[in-house]
């Protein structure tokens, strides 16, 4: 029993291993986060951003989901910087200065760039999965 | 029992109790953030909740381990050093992850969202309790019961997911955030598989026990299903993450392994009579109680999980109320059944008068009952989000959310029953607890 468990666990690390340097080479080209991105990532957990808002749907759900809200139809750098910075009644206001506003747009617009959240109905295939590679 | 696990037991039902009150006002917040802002807002509440939820579900699996270890592996020394000085720091450092909440300072990812150098002395004290479990292990010769497979097998994971969650401090793995969603994804996805482990191996411990049938543990059988949720726990992670664009050979593993858990709902309809005849010797009892709603839990929630699995049905689900369902179904209605099961055999809760087991009895009904309704309406508004948002493809938040708030204020008012169901039972397994000092 010990060796049929031994083999799970070698092809788990193998698997492991295999995620970790290729999970995300799917067709979009990834741009390494620059320096407002990473400050801006630390402020979202710092403030915990995420207990509220959802990137790819995962998160709390009190707000909406953000992954790109960045390239929404009518939202620019400027709408996002004013939700940031000044809060809604049910979004509070964080007291954040122009720089970690900024640093948060910079990280928005970052995660915006990795892809969709939404799955297209086009991509839905007969097996019932999914087809994102074009 | 000692001293100490009588301690952790004790800090376990506490937390308990503290999960479900911050869930009943994270509910409120939800429904009035504009109210709850200005003084206990709701991204100070969800983490106070869900670290209590998680953390009462790993101490009360931890604090029976090391209990029934004693009987599984003769040769432990009672009073293990080790053991203690876990219980102390893990219970230390949970007490300063929640001091950074009430001061607001936050930092770790989803469902850790404590500063991440409080992750440095969890995994320490993790390390001191794989030192008191693993060292009488290894002292015991000959074949093991398929439930301390289990056992190890949880807390063997837990420290390498432990690990993995915390892997986003070097900055390699976040050069891409889609690396970094999937690790992270794929780490929280085998914690969950690795308590798992744990909790049914000791609800598996307990069914021995109680039926007195040690071939419940063994064979071949068993040990079939031990290794399917094994390899569920190691590749099935991907269903957290199937609408982000990573690489599609994620997707296509994760679907496929999911669809192995048909199995389990199988063997559950065929093992239904059995179950049966064996509820009519055993339905006396508490601690059996506990288990056989465990299962209906389970077999529920399967459901829920096997149509949440496939992507084209988890493109309407994700992102809604549907997956808090999941969650919370399963880790109230499965964990927090199995371990009040296990909490009632260590206390000897059916030996107890029969006034104390009428309590029990009614609070245990009380809380099926409004679970029930809790995990329909949190369905229903996870329906009714995915029909707006993907069906109808609107694009305001506010307006997706306005019919979704009734279905929520449900929940919440179900939520009362379940707070108040769990609280009693909590409570009086605390005063059990500390009146048991003999036992
Ligand atoms: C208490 C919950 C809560 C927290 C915490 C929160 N938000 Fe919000 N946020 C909301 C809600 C709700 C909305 C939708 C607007 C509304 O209904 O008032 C929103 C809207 C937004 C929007 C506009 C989205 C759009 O597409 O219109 C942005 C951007 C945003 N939040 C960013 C953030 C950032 C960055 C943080 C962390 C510093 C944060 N939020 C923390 C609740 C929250
Ligand atoms: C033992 C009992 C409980 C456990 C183990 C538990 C566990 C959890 C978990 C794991 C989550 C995270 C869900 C996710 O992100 O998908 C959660 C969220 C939540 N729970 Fe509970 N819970 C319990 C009881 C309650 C009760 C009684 C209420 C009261 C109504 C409640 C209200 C909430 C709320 C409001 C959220 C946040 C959902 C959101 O972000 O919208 N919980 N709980």
């Amino acid at each position: 029993m010990f060796r049929l468990w031994l083999v799970l666990f070698v092809v788990f690390l193998v698997y492991s291993c295999f995620v970790y340097s290729n999970c995300d080479k799917s067709r979009l080209p990834v741009t390494s986060p620059d320096k407002s991105v990473v400050a801006g990532w630390n402020t979202w957990q710092q403030k915990n951003c995420q207990s509220c808002h959802q990137i790819y749907g995962l998160g709390g759900y009190l707000g909406p989901d953000l992954t790109n809200a960045a390239s929404a139809p009518g939202k620019d750098d400027k709408y996002l910087k004013i939700f940031i910075q000044y809060g809604t009644g049910k979004m509070p206001n964080f007291q954040l200065s122009d720089s970690e506003t900024n640093n948060l747009v910079a990280f928005l617009k970052w995660v915006d760039k990795s892809g969709k959240s939404r799955v297209p109905k086009e991509s839905v295939t007969w097996t019932g999965n999914y087809n994102l590679d074009n | 029992m000692q001293k100490y696990l009588r301690l952790y037991l004790i800090t376990s039902l506490c937390l308990l109790s503290a999960a479900v009150l911050f869930g009943l006002v994270a509910s409120w917040a939800f429904l009035y953030p504009e109210t709850y802002n200005k003084f206990l807002p709701f991204y100070q509440l969800r983490p106070f909740h869900v670290s209590a939820a998680l953390f009462w579900i790993i101490s009360a699996a931890t604090c029976g381990i090391l209990h029934y270890k004693k009987e599984a592996f003769p040769e432990t020394k009672s009073d293990n050093i080790f053991a203690q000085l876990f219980i102390y720091t893990w219970i230390g450092t949970i007490i300063a992850i929640f001091v950074c909440y009430g001061l607001k300072k936050f930092g770790g990812r989803e469902y850790w969202e404590f500063p991440p150098v409080l992750g440095l002395p969890l995994l320490i004290s993790w390390l001191l309790l794989m030192c008191a479990y693993f060292i009488p292990l290894l002292k015991t010769r000959g074949n093991k019961p398929i439930y301390v497979w289990m056992w190890t097998t949880g807390i063997f994971f837990f420290l390498i997911t432990f690990i993995e969650q915390n892997l986003w401090l070097v900055p390699w793995f976040r050069q891409s955030y889609l690396r970094e969603l999937t690790i992270q994804w794929k780490a929280n996805g085998a914690t969950v598989g690795a308590w798992n482990q744990m909790i049914y191996g000791t609800s598996l411990y307990l069914m021995v026990k109680i039926s007195g049938d040690g071939k419940k543990a063994q064979g071949k059988t068993v040990f079939f299903f031990y290794l399917l949720g094994l390899t569920n726990l190691m590749f099935n992670w991907g269903h957290h993450i199937y609408n982000a664009p990573a690489a599609s050979w994620i997707r296509d593993t994760s679907y496929i392994i999911s669809m192995t858990e048909w199995v389990f709902l199988i063997r559950m309809i065929q093992g239904f009579r059995k179950t049966l005849e064996e509820g009519r010797k055993l339905k006396h009892l508490i601690t059996y109680r506990f288990i056989i709603a465990s299962e209906f839990w389970v077999f529920a929630n399967l459901l829920l999980t096997l149509a949440m699995s496939v992507p084209a049905i988890n493109r309407y689900t994700h992102g809604t109320h549907i997956t808090v369902a999941h969650s919370m179904g399963a880790t109230i209605g499965i964990n927090t059944m199995i371990l009040l099961a296990s909490f009632s055999y260590i206390l000897g809760i059916d030996q107890k008068s029969e006034q104390l087991r009428k309590t029990i009895r009614f609070n245990f009904w009380l809380c099926q009952f409004s679970l029930f309704i809790f995990w329909i309406a949190l369905i229903a508004a996870g329906v009714i989000k995915g029909y707006r948002s993907v069906v109808l493809n609107m694009t305001s938040f506010q307006e997706i959310m306005l019919p979704v708030m009734p279905a929520l204020k449900t929940f919440s008012v179900a939520g009362i029953g379940v707070v108040i169901s769990l609280g009693i039972i909590s409570v009086v397994y605390i005063i059990q607890a500390i009146r048991c000092k003999e036992a």
